[in-house]
Formats: structure tokens, C-alpha cells, sequence
């Protein structure tokens, strides 16, 4: 019996240190949550969705930024999803064991784990010196280059899970090699990597470094990708730092609304998944 | 022919003593020769002949690791999925070497259906899972598809059980009935022959039953080839046996003889038990 008590003894000790870790965890995000909801929600107004940036001393909004950041993420999205799906898929369906894939596995995982700010030098020196002035293109190129790394590991991930047995099945019915991708290997994995596209978009949402490079910033309305572009995350550093009072109650509400959205891409995200793949 | 000639050879044909004349309706649809099988280095095969017969059901049977479901791979090249993996010999399917380099796999596969031992539904309706196999070589109206895939299900002995939840997950089956999906998905493209890889093994009784007395009426229309590690059931449902031992075919016979006169020493250690 003392063994049996000596284990009910470890047993007890490692839950309240597990419980105790978790706590720790879960507090700083509460703390985090809680404060920029307590700073940030005065800032909800129609005017932060209505009007455009504002100089010191002057009622404004977000639009301008709001519009640029979205606008960046989407082309961001577009063009970098079906990149690292495709490249994914190659790793997982066609490079198995191959010298060559084990290569474009292994610059992958340094891409990935590439502070951002690189990124945004890199495409600084590619697309901004020889434009010779800073653009939206150059900012949704730097995203893009973020994006393609997250969606190539998460989807090659999803699909290494997905048994053998099922591409055998497939295979034996006589389907061509795409086809037994395509409908059997992606709807295994959709919910995977769809999570990917997710975390990716939510990476990016918020990446400030590789804008301030590219995109810049810009004080008025603009649609030109091909000219500086307002975004959340540049305007929420420009205006936290400022000594002005409305500026930081500005960039509470823009830290805000970034939070909120990614929060509620991610719960869409997974509704969507769970929803289109046949559950057990 | 006139009449009168018609009922003279119907009735000689009555009147022949079905024992003492060779079956006509026997006929080769396959014949493995010399057919050796390489993992990478290991040779798993060696110099394999045998033939599979039409309308007839052969068993596969030996210790685990002898090379019976090897084997079955080799019948529709489903090991070329995978890089270091080979066969050399021929096998010849209608007088056609199935194992020569032209050979479309695709085509190939398509006359081919397989059954694996774990249950393989897709991740789609009930319905998509039988129509998936369809939709790859043939363009069918609606009703045309859905009378196929109702066939495919009837056939399988899962249309009564299934009939009012078409458009649901596969996956929502239970165990034996995901494999008789797995096996109405295989009749759906009407193969020619017909392989199923321990096809009972992952199931309870009832349900092994059933696939045995499915595996009894489809002999009537395939070439069936079975691996199974159960040796009630190599002699319960198939017409001819092949033992297998560390890659090499000991002996090749009619059921009832290796079950009942074994040749080979070795097959009668086995099937009574006395090792594997």
C-alpha cells in the first residue's frame, strides 16, 4: 500500500502543479484581455469606423487604417494560402523521402521561424528602393511572404495525418494521383488546414514590422496600392507612442478591434470547419 | 441450329455426370509466374505461380509475414505507390501482362476492386462514397447513378440499413457496416476481379458472417481473391487455397484437398495447427 499512496502523493503534487501553470498562463490573458478591453472600448465609436485618421487635437477614426489593413491581409491571404497549400501538398503527397523535399522542409522551418522584420527589409530592398517610394503592394507582398510558411507547415502536417490506408483505397478504385488528393486527402484534412489559413491571417493581422518597412503609413484616405497605406498595426504604434491623449485612446481602440477580429476569425474558423467535414 | 439439335445437346449435357467432366465453366482469369517481390532490399516473393480462376473464390493462407497480402498487392500494382517497392515476372490478366511497363495503372485499378482488413470509408456520404468510384471512368444521369449506387448497396447487403441516410458521413457506420460499404464501393465500378485483404479480420462474428455469405453470392459474377489469417474461413468460403510460407508458395489446391489431403507436410503442419 505505500506504493499506492506514494503515487496518490505524485499524483496530487503534479495536478496542482499543472493546474498551478495553467492559472499562470490563463491570468496574464485575462490581465491582457481585460486591460485593453477597459482602454480600448471607450474608442468603439461610429466615428472610429466612419472617419479617417485625425491630427493631434481632432475628433477622427480609424477608416483609413481599418480599410488598408484588410485590404493587406486580404491580398496577403489570397496569394499566400494557395502557395503554401500547393507547396504543403507537395511535401506531403509527392516529396516523400526525397533529398529535395527534405531541403524545401528545412528552408521552410527557417522562414518560419524568421523574426518578421527581416521580412519587411527584405522586401524594402526588393520592391520598395525600386519603386522608389512605399506601397500597399509592397506591404501585402512582406504579409504574403509571412503567410506562406505558416499554411505550408500546417497544411503538410494535417496531411502526413491522414492514413495511408484511405490514399490506398482511393488509389485502388483507379483514381488518378490529383484526384486522390483532392478529394480524399483535402477533405480529410479540411478542418486542419483550414485552422492553418487561420492562424496565419491572424498572424498577420497584427504583424507591425514587416508594414513599417512597406506599406508605411498614410494620414489620409487612400486606395492606391500602389502608394503609401494606413493599417491597424502601424497607426496603433505610431499613435500609442505620441504624447497626445486622443491618439493613445485611438490606438487602444485599433489594439481593440485587431483582437476582437482575430478572436472572432478563429471561432469562425473552427464553426466553419466542423461544419463542412462529416463529424464521427 | 435447329431446335431439335438445341434439346440433343442440352440434354447430353444433362445426362453427363457432373464428377466425371472437367467444369466448363472453369476458366483462368489470372496466372501469377515467377513472380518475385522486392521491399528495398528484402525479397518478400520467390518465383510465385498460381493461377486464379473466374467466377471462383481463392484463399490466401499462411503465418504472418509469409508474403499472402504482398501477393494481393501485386494484383493491381497498389504497391507502386510507394518508391522502393517492386515485383518482377508477369502476371497476366486476359492474356495480358499486367506487370509490363505500358500498363496504365489507372485502367488497370479501375477493373480491379480491393478491400482492405481495416474499414477505409472516405470522409463523404454514404452516397458519395459509392458514386466516388463511378464518377472517375463514367458520365451517368442522376437516376442512372442512383440506381447504380443502390444496386452496389443492395448487393452488399447494407441498402436496408442505409437507405434512409444516403447523404450522411460514412463514417457514422458502424465497423461492419463501413466495411460493406467499403465493399459496395469496390462492386460499384463492376470489377473484374475482385481482392479483399483479411476483409473480416477487424470485425465481431455477425458481422464476419455476413461479409462470408456476401463473399458466397458475389463468386457468382467475380474472380475473387481472399488473404485471410482465419483458416475456418479459407475453408468455409473458398473454392481453391494457397499456402504461403516465408515468401515462397508451398502448395496450391483445390480447398477441399489441402483442408482435407495436404500435399506438402508443411501445409498439414499448419492447418492443423501444429505451428504459425
Amino acid at each position: 500500500m505505500a506504493i499506492y499512496a506514494q503515487r496518490r502523493l505524485i499524483n496530487a503534487v503534479v495536478m496542482v502543479l499543472a493546474m498551478a501553470a495553467t492559472g499562470f498562463g490563463v491570468l496574464w490573458l485575462v490581465l491582457v484581455l481585460w486591460t485593453l478591453l477597459w482602454n480600448g472600448i471607450a474608442a468603439i465609436t461610429p466615428a472610429l469606423f466612419s472617419q479617417t485618421t485625425p491630427p493631434p487635437g481632432s475628433a477622427g477614426g480609424l477608416l483609413n487604417a481599418i480599410f488598408g489593413s484588410v485590404v493587406m491581409t486580404l491580398i496577403a491571404t489570397l496569394v499566400g494560402t494557395p502557395t503554401g497549400i500547393l507547396a504543403g501538398t507537395f511535401l506531403a503527397e509527392y516529396s516523400r523521402g526525397s533529398r529535395f523535399g527534405e531541403l524545401v522542409r528545412f528552408i521552410n522551418d527557417i522562414l518560419l521561424s524568421a523574426p518578421s522584420i527581416i521580412v519587411g527589409l527584405f522586401v524594402y530592398e526588393l520592391m520598395v528602393i525600386r519603386m522608389g517610394h512605399f506601397s500597399a503592394w509592397a506591404g501585402a507582398v512582406a504579409l504574403a511572404i509571412i503567410v506562406v510558411p505558416v499554411v505550408v507547415r500546417t497544411t503538410e502536417d494535417m496531411l502526413n495525418l491522414v492514413p495511408n490506408a484511405l490514399r490506398e483505397a482511393a488509389a485502388a478504385l483507379g483514381s488518378p494521383k490529383w484526384k486522390v488528393i483532392v478529394m480524399v486527402s483535402y477533405r480529410a484534412a479540411i478542418q486542419g488546414m483550414v485552422t492553418g489559413v487561420m492562424l496565419a491571417v491572424a498572424r498577420i493581422a497584427g504583424e507591425t514590422a514587416p508594414l513599417l518597412f512597406t506599406a508605411l503609413n498614410n494620414q489620409f484616405w487612400s486606395i492606391n496600392l500602389n502608394a503609401p497605406m494606413a493599417n491597424l498595426p502601424v497607426v496603433i504604434f505610431q499613435f500609442a507612442m505620441s504624447p497626445y491623449a486622443d491618439w493613445q485612446v485611438l490606438a487602444w481602440g485599433g489594439a481593440l478591434l485587431i483582437t476582437i477580429t482575430v478572436l472572432f476569425l478563429n471561432i469562425g474558423a473552427r464553426a466553419l470547419a466542423s461544419w463542412s467535414t462529416f463529424k464521427q | 441450329m435447329s431446335p431439335a439439335t438445341a434439346r440433343q445437346i442440352m440434354s447430353l449435357a444433362r445426362s453427363d455426370p457432373p464428377e466425371t467432366r472437367t467444369d466448363p465453366s472453369l476458366r483462368q482469369k489470372v496466372l501469377i509466374r515467377d513472380v518475385d517481390f522486392f521491399y528495398g532490399a528484402f525479397k518478400a516473393l520467390k518465383n510465385i505461380t498460381m493461377p486464379l480462376h473466374d467466377k471462383r473464390v481463392t484463399a490466401f493462407i499462411g503465418p504472418s509475414g509469409c508474403g499472402k497480402s504482398t501477393l494481393l498487392r501485386v494484383l493491381n500494382r497498389i504497391y507502386e505507390l510507394y518508391p522502393g517497392q517492386r515485383a518482377s515476372g508477369e502476371v497476366i490478366i486476359d492474356g495480358e501482362n499486367i506487370l509490363s511497363r505500358g500498363m496504365d495503372l489507372n485502367l488497370l485499378r479501375a477493373r480491379i476492386g480491393m478491400v482492405f482488413q481495416k474499414p477505409t470509408p472516405f470522409p463523404m456520404s454514404i452516397y458519395d462514397n459509392i458514386a466516388f468510384g463511378i464518377r472517375l471512368y463514367e458520365r451517368l444521369v442522376h437516376h442512372e447513378l442512383d440506381d447504380r449506387v443502390e444496386s452496389a448497396l443492395r448487393r452488399a447487403a447494407l441498402w436496408d440499413e442505409v437507405k434512409d441516410k444516403l447523404r450522411q458521413s460514412g463514417l457514422g457506420l458502424s465497423g461492419g457496416q463501413q466495411q460493406r460499404l467499403c465493399i459496395a464501393r469496390a462492386i460499384a465500378v463492376e470489377p473484374e476481379i475482385l481482392l479483399l485483404d483479411e476483409p473480416a479480420s477487424a470485425l465481431d462474428p455477425i458481422s464476419t458472417q455476413r461479409i462470408e455469405e456476401l463473399i458466397a453470392e458475389l463468386k457468382a459474377d467475380y474472380c475473387i481473391a481472399i488473404v485471410t489469417h482465419n483458416m475456418q474461413q479459407a475453408a468455409r468460403s473458398s473454392d481453391y487455397t494457397a499456402f504461403m510460407y516465408l515468401g515462397e508458395l508451398i502448395e496450391f489446391d483445390e480447398t477441399e484437398l489441402i483442408f482435407t489431403r495436404p500435399k506438402q507436410k508443411h501445409t498439414e503442419d499448419y492447418i492443423t495447427g501444429r505451428f504459425g
